[in-house]
Order: C-alpha cells, then structure tokens, then sequence
C-alpha cells in the first residue's frame, strides 16, 4: 500500500509539471503549483512512515526494458531517505509559495520544479538497475533545467555547462558500474545482483565506479567543481533542495550499490571513502571560509559535510568488514543521522540566504551588514541554522558529529594496519573542518547580519512573508528536536543499520532522562535536553539575581570604539579581512594564496593596492589538463571526419575484425 | 536520601567553580605582582570588582541588537555549566554523565561562537579584528583539544571525564602519550584562555589584543558577566588538566563527607599549584607576534595527533 501511494504521489508530480505548462496563463499558477507539491509531498512522507507490514514491499510495473519491466521497492532505508526527500520537499515548495512569486519566467522553473522532485523520490524506489539510471539521469536533467532559470547572466550558462558535462560523467560511471554488477547476462533487477557472485576485481571496479557516479552527485572532492556554481545559480529553494537533497540522493545511491548490492565488504573498501571524505571535509570547510557569495558559501559547505557523511560511511565500511557489528552500527547510524541533520539546516540556510536576496538583492556579503535590524526573523533563524550546521551543542549538528567522534574512538579495534592509521589522521581532519565550519559561519553570519549596513540595500531590506518564515522556522524547529531528543531519530534509523551493517546501536529509548549512549552509558553519553535546560536555567538564573541585586539600567550611546569617533561603515571589518588569518596560516598550502601589496612611490598620489590571488589547485592541476587532453585528443581525431567513403568502409570493416576476434577470445 | 546528596553535591560543584573562578584570577595577579616584587591587589578584588560591574548603568552603542544583549547570559550560563560538568573534588556527581568531555569543549565552542559574534555586532573595526583571530585561535585549539581528548579516551577507554579521572586514579603510570598529551592540552589551554604569550589579559587598546578587543564595547553588568566566563573557562582548564592528568585525592560520589573533604582541600591545593605555575610561566615569556601563535597552537595540535598514534601502535602490540 505505501509503495502504490508512493508511485501514484510520484505520477501525479509528474502531472504537475505537465499542468504547469498547460495551464501557463493563470496568473496564480505558481502558487498553485507549489501547493500541490506541499500536498504530494507530504503524503510521500506520509507513506514513508506508514507501518509496512513485511518490512520490505516491492512491485514490478509493465513499462521500460521488455524483458525486465520496471521495479520498485521500498525497505527501511529507501523509506529513511524517501522521508528525508519529501520534507526538504515540502519545506522547499512551502518557501516557494512566497519566494517564487517574484520570479520573472515562472515557466523556467514551474514545469521542472515538480519533475526534479518526482525524480527523486523515483531514484530512492527505483528496483533495478535500469529504472534507477533513468530516475538517476530525470533528477540530473530536471535540476539541470532549473540551474538555467536565469540564463541571461553567462556565469549561470556556465555553471549549467559544468553541471551538466559532470552530471553525464558521472552517470556514465553508473551505467558502467551497473553493466558490471549485471554482468553479460544482464541480470539487471537489484535482487538478481544481490544474489550474484562477485570476482574480487569486480567489486573492486564497482567500488571505484560508484564513487565516481554517486560521488560527482555528491559533491565528493575532487569531483565537486560544478556544485559552487551549480547550486548557487538556481533560485534559492532550488539550491536548497539541490544541496540539502539532491546530495543525500546520491549518498542513498552510494550505500544501496556499497552496503547492500556488493555484498559483504572486505576492509580495503573504506580507505576511499575515507580518504576522499576527509580530503572533500578540509577542502569544503577551507573555501567555504573564504567565499563572500552567501550562497556559494553554503554549497561549499555541503561539500563539507558530505565529506563527514563518507567518513562516518568508511569507518562503518572498515567496521563491517570486521564483523564488528555495534560499531559499524554506530557509524552508520551517524551518517544517516548526519543525512537527516544536513538536510534540514543546510535547506535552512538556503531559504534564509533567499530570504536575503530577495529582501536586499544582494548575495555578496561585504556589501550587506546589520541585516539584524532589517530583516529580526531572518536574522534569528538564519543563526539557529549556522549554530546547528557549526556543530555546536545543543543543536542537531552536533549530535552526529559527536556520533562520529565515538565512532573513531572504537577503531583501535580493527585489526588492519591500513584503517587503524588512517583513522587518527581522519579524525584530525574531521576535528579541524568541525572547528573551521564554525569559524567560517561565524565570519558569514558576522558580516551579513550584524554590524552596520553597507549598503542601502542592506539597510532597506525586508522580511520575507509569511510563508517563507514559516518554512525556516519549521525547519529550524526540527533541528531543536533533533538536537534535543536524538533518540528518537536514532531509534527511528537502527532498523536500517540492522539490515544493511547486520548490528543496531541499543535501543536508546530505554536509557533514562531521554539521553544517548552509544555503547554504554560508562563509555559515553549525551543528552541535550539535559545540557539545554541547564542553559536556559544557568542564563535566567543569572539574571534573575542580576536584575534583582545588581542593576537593570542602561543607555544608549554612540560606540566607544577605543575613542574613535564614529566613522563610516566601511572601515568594519569585510569578511576578506575577517578570513585573512586563515588564508595567511593555511592559504599557502591550500588555495595557493598570492598576496601583492600595490605600494605607490612616495609622491605619486594614486592609491595603495593589495592584490590577493587564490586559485583552486585541483582545478588547475587536474581539471586544466584534463580538459587540455580532451581537446587535444578530439583535434587530432578531427581527421577521421575527412575520410574518403573507401577509408571509411575500411575503418568499419577492421572494428568489425577487431570485435569479432574479441569476442571469440 | 541519596538523591538528595548527591543533588546537594551537584550544587556545591557548581557553586564552588563559580565562587572559586574569579578568586584563582586574584591569585595569579597577586602572585604576577609578587614576582614582580609589587605588593599587587588582594585576592579577592576580582570579586570586588565584578560586584561593581554588577551595579552600575550599561551603556549600550546605538546600533546594539538583540544579539549583543543576550550573548553575555548566553556565554556565561555555557561556560558555567561546561566548568560545573568537570569533576572539581569528586567524580561521578549527578548529571556527570550529560555529556562527555568532547560535549564540553564544544559546550565551549558554543561560548566562543557567540562570543566573537557579540564582537562584530557593534560594527567596529576592534570587535573584527578580535572575532576575526578568536575563530582562527580557535579552528586549531579546538582539533588540538579534540586529538587530546582522543588520546586520553583510547587510553581510559571512555570519554566520559569522571570516568577518565577514575581511571587514571585507579592506574598510575607514566606513559609517553599522556605526556604529549598535557604538554598540548598546556599549550591549548593557554591559547584558549588569552594568556601571556598568545594575549595579555592585563591590556586594553594594543593592536594585538584579542580577546579584550571583542568586549571592547561591552560596560556594566554584561562585561561582569564575560569577565566571570572567562574565569570560569580558566577555572575548568586547570580543573580538567587536575583532574585528568593529577587526579590525586579525588572523592567519589558515593564517598563519606571526609573523602569529599579531603578531595576538596586536594582540589584548592591544586588550583594553587596551578595558579602558581601560570604566574611563574607569564612573567618569565613575552608576548608573540599573532601571527606566530597558529605555530604554537600548531605544535599542540601536532601533539594531539603524535599521542594519539602513539596509542595505536602502542595499544595493539
């Protein structure tokens, strides 16, 4: 039953989108349409936590390959993940009520909007491996549309370029990754692969594959270029759901090919998710501080925290292997957790960094400031997101983060030399991007909202309406609940860790004062609740006696500033001056950071200059001189498109030669 | 019965960290200015001090939000319950088990986010230049603590601090990672705690202040409340150095009134060494260049991390 209600929501998705282009002249269409997505969502969510009496139910529909049909299945992880969708969702298309109404070309993004949402979900159902690679490439496609809404400006059309040259990339990955899954025998329905043997250089090829595939999705380093252009080029609740959604798509991609279809892991398999988790955790964190594009900012930081999703998914990897089953257990159950928790803040931040553009049409940071006073609701609930998404207690963030942490404390129980070493310098790299994340958000939230305004615009902003409020403080209000009663969603993603990591963390429902421990309550425990009304009785404490002994008196005056007097808003401190100490002590290594003081000769009036030079180096010692082969490699085959019709019959017939003497091999 | 004890014992650690905090503060003055053969002011003119804040008229710049006034309660009531959470003159307390120790240095983080927040609020260039190096210090102190805390737990086999102080009561050795470990936690907690040679806590308007810096605007009962964190973050690194590294003479929870006491005159004593070493420490070192402070902090970090590999190779031979 919830999978028919499931695929009957995602039809009707499709349906919208179909309206959408129908029904263009209605001048409420937009609004419209993003109720009905609200609707559709909801009940997809619905039918994801509907009880499903076994466990797993699975359907096969007429349509697609003939000798395979389509199928679709739903078990405890495609339903985490189909809940995981469908509120990132709704939230998206409840801001969008308000938000998209000022749109100029509604028809860029209303027939496309619904189509990337039913894509989605069909990814997470999707049985085999044809429906996927179709679902997989509609997301792609659909999202891809949506990165053009605003195709005038050339840096989106570029942006839509990257997107869509990786987007193929990566796909191609997969369909390779499933040909070998499947086999000659095209054995390509999910439980057929399941069932198959694996030669060890299959799973090996498979692995690689679909970290290519899944990680270019994902945002894995050095597979993320395309996301800091990408996300931030569409309309913010499309960013929102590309970044908070989109990405955990593709993770789900990831375990359902690692966790479930390769069969039991060997221990080798986690050092690439390791690896290039901890390398995508520091890269992501390190160029996220030093962008002043709000919204690019946020996409960096996506790439971040999809980098500790990979680690928490290595680390159960390594744990699996080893028949440990508590741990893996506990490391799986973090990454999910951190799935739940980046979607919900890092939507959040979107919305509110939407909210922003729309109230003062500006993105960039060093031209906005005091947003504090012109826009309280945003302020307020942006600062809960960049508290939470800082992985600061007692929000949500934390918890997981802190899950991972345990998680590492365990691996001095694996046996191989490889992971154990490996491990500690994770866990510095996973420390130091949690540190840095924070830094990063308090320079982004300092400079964008509080001080003095830098531009009129900024001091003019305003509110969003209602129903973009409400969808920040809907989520906002998650991430408390999530941060303050992490039983609850831990209880709710064991069973997914039994079936897919063969342990479950203890129920932690049963634990007193609602707090979690992870293996035992004399090894570890939390509880935010406990720590949250520790705060709130601390504070008020206080100033209960503060305002009862001490004084409650005060007055406005002009800032002190060490005497100065008042100056203008531009000597605050910018964000490039706040990032400037990180860029100094791990620029160098990082970004390969060139700074140039522009010095004037005494009695030349011109003004002094400094120039700052930072370059991507995985750009430019990976992407340019693959791209350089590329051409390279295309100009020089551009001869055989000046073949005589005789040359070109003879190149036929030896690839016929070449691929008969092939195949009888 | 035993509820009621051991709430009462909960409520004594906290209040002793809070009456305790600003009095090790007057005694590292004192003794600062002893050294420096001055007779220096009592040990209780931090309290003095506080007190007067306490009384008198804020003043507020113009453009202060909301933020700026609920970041002092924010910072203190964090540090305070992060100081209360670490075991001071016996383990085990009540709500010990809340949260662990990496739940306290991220309590801590909490307290520095909104700190270096309230800094940029005003919109004055010393509130950046403060928030703007509070976040570098603290992007490598941070993972410095945490690598410690790593080497600590692999050891103890638990994060959870009375835990780990009863362990390292139970076994008295000397290992070479735990060493490593002070030295970084030593190096952090001078870091992370504006002390001579990373800021000077005696200064006011010198371009290398950091902390000062970010209070700068801050006046009355606010700046009471952060001067009181801050001490009570001081009072919880040397509590947590005590208790983990020098976990001599600690109570139990369910120990008789004597084992606290003792524990307690043990923890003063403590706290006195502590205060004593800071001052020696302080007036023999200058100040470094800010930009020379991510290399010493690099070097606690790099401990962190030495220590902690030490533990697993040494752990699984």
């Amino acid at each position: 039953m919830p999978l028919y209600l499931a695929l009957t929501c995602i039809s009707a998705l499709l349906a919208v989108g179909v309206y959408a282009i129908v029904d263009r002249r209605n001048p409420d269409i937009s609004r419209n349409v993003y109720r009905l997505c609200i609707a559709l969502c909801s009940i997809l969510f619905l039918a994801a936590a509907m009880p499903r009496g076994a466990n797993v139910l699975s359907t096969t529909l007429p349509f697609g390959l003939p000798w395979l049909g389509m199928h679709f299945r739903i078990d405890v992880l495609s339903a985490f993940f189909l809940a995981v969708v469908n509120l990132g969702g709704a939230a998206a298309s409840a801001y969008a009520i308000g938000y998209g109404a000022h749109e100029k070309e509604p028809m860029r993004v209303l027939p496309f909007y619904p189509a990337f949402l039913a894509g989605m979900n069909m990814v997470v159902l999707a049985d085999d491996a044809f429906s996927f690679l179709v679902a997989w490439e509609f997301m792609s496609l659909a999202s891809w549309a949506l990165v053009l809404t605003h195709h005038h400006d050339a840096e989106n059309r570029r942006a839509g370029f990257v997107y869509l040259l990786m987007a193929s990339f990566g796909g191609f990955a997969l369909l390779m990754a499933f040909g070998v899954l499947g086999g000659i025998e095209g054995a390509y329905d999910f439980a057929s692969i399941r069932e198959s043997t694996k030669e060890g250089w299959k799973t090996g090829l498979v692995l690689a594959l679909a970290l290519v595939g899944m990680g270019s999705k994902a945002g894995l380093a050095p597979l993320h270029i395309w996301l800091p252009l990408a996300h931030p080029a569409a309309p913010s609740h499309v960013s929102a759901l590309m970044s908070g959604v989109m990405t955990k798509v593709a993770i789900y991609g990831f375990i359902r090919v690692v966790f479930d279809l390769l069969g039991p892991p060997a221990f080798w398999w986690s050092i690439e998710p390791l690896t290039f988790g901890a390398a995508s955790a520091l890269i992501g964190v390190l160029f996220a501080t030093i962008q002043s594009d709000l919204k690019k900012l946020l996409a960096y930081s996506t790439i971040e925290n999809i980098g500790v999703i990979f680690i928490a998914l290595g680390l159960a990897l390594a744990f699996k292997a080893n028949g440990l089953a508590l741990p893996a257990a506990l490391a799986f159950t973090a990454a999910l957790f951190h799935v739940f928790n980046h979607s919900l803040f890092k939507s959040l931040l979107f919305f509110g960094a939407g909210a922003v553009l729309g109230g003062s049409g500006e993105r960039n940071i060093e031209r906005l400031g005091g947003l504090i006073h012109s826009m309280p609701k945003t302020a307020f609930l942006f600062l809960g997101g960049c508290v939470a998404i800082s992985a600061l207690p007692p929000l949500n963030g934390f918890v997981s983060e802190w899950m991972v942490f345990q998680a590492i404390l365990l691996s001095p129980s694996l046996p191989q030399w490889t992971v154990k070493l490996l491990v500690p310098a994770v866990g510095v790299a996973l420390a130091l991007s949690a540190a840095l994340g924070a830094g990063c958000y308090i320079r982004a939230y300092g400079v964008a909202f509080l001080g003095r305004p830098r531009s009129d615009s900024a001091r003019t902003a305003k509110d969003p309406d209602r129903w973009s409020i409400g969808a920040m403080a809907a989520l906002l209000t998650l991430c408390l609940l999530a941060g303050l009663l992490p039983s609850l969603v831990i209880d709710t993603i064991s069973p997914a860790a039994r079936d897919f990591v063969g342990g479950r963390m203890p129920t932690q429902a049963e634990l007193s004062w609602l707090s979690i421990a992870p293996v035992a309550e004399s090894r570890s425990s939390y509880n935010g609740l406990l720590v949250f009304i520790f705060i709130l009785f601390s504070a008020y404490s206080a100033r209960w006696v503060i305002h009862k002994f001490g004084s409650t008196r005060s007055r406005r005056a002009p800032a002190w500033d060490c005497g100065y007097i008042e100056t203008s808003p531009t000597t605050q401190y910018t964000g490039s001056s706040f990032a400037q100490p990180i860029r100094r002590t791990l620029g160098v290594i990082a970004f390969s950071v060139k700074e140039r003081l522009d010095m004037p000769a005494p009695g030349d009036i011109r003004a002094a200059r400094l120039n700052v030079e930072i370059k991507d180096r995985i750009f430019d010692y990976l992407y340019a001189p693959l791209t350089r082969a590329v051409e390279t490699c295309a100009s020089s085959l551009n001869i055989l498109s000046l073949l005589t019709i005789q040359e070109y019959l003879a190149l036929v017939f030896a690839a016929l030669v070449f691929l008969l003497v092939l195949v009888a091999i | 019965m035993t509820f009621l004890f051991d709430l009462v014992a909960q409520g004594a650690q906290m209040l002793l960290a809070l009456a305790l905090s600003p009095l090790l503060i007057g005694l590292i003055r004192k003794l600062k200015a002893r050294l420096l053969r001055r007779k220096g002011p009592p040990i209780i003119q931090p309290w003095r001090d506080l007190i007067r804040l306490l009384r008198k008229e804020v003043v507020l710049a113009d453009n202060a939000s909301w933020l700026y006034r609920s970041a002092p309660y924010l910072i203190f009531a964090m540090t305070w319950v992060a100081a209360s959470l670490v075991p001071t003159f016996a383990t085990g307390l009540m709500f010990s088990w809340s949260a662990d120790l990496i739940a306290i240095i991220a309590l801590l983080g909490s307290a520095r986010f909104f700190l270096a927040l309230a800094g940029m609020d005003i919109g004055t260039s010393f509130g950046g230049i403060g928030s703007s190096r509070e976040a570098m210090f603290g992007s490598l102190a941070e993972p410095a603590t945490i690598m410690i805390v790593f080497t600590v737990s692999f050891v103890a086999g638990t994060t959870q601090l009375s835990e780990i102080a009863a362990y390292m009561a139970g076994n008295l050795e000397l290992r070479a990672s735990v060493g490593m470990a002070l030295v970084g936690l030593l190096i952090v907690a001078i870091a992370e705690n504006g002390r001579v040679p990373v800021d000077n806590p005696a200064t006011h308007l010198e371009l290398t202040m950091v902390h000062e810096a970010m209070v700068l605007e801050y006046s009355g009962r606010y700046l009471a409340l952060i001067e009181l964190a801050s001490a009570l973050k001081l009072l919880l690194y040397v509590s947590l150095i005590a208790c983990v590294f020098f976990p001599v003479g600690l109570a139990r929870h369910d120990a008789r009134l004597e084992a606290m006491a003792i524990g307690l005159g043990a923890y003063l004593l403590k706290l006195a060494i502590g205060g004593f070493l800071l001052a020696l420490f302080e007036t023999s070192t200058a100040k470094m260049r800010v930009f020379r402070v991510p290399d010493f902090l690099g070097a606690g970090l790099m401990l962190g991390l030495l220590a902690t590999l030490l533990v697993f190779v040494t752990r699984s031979l």
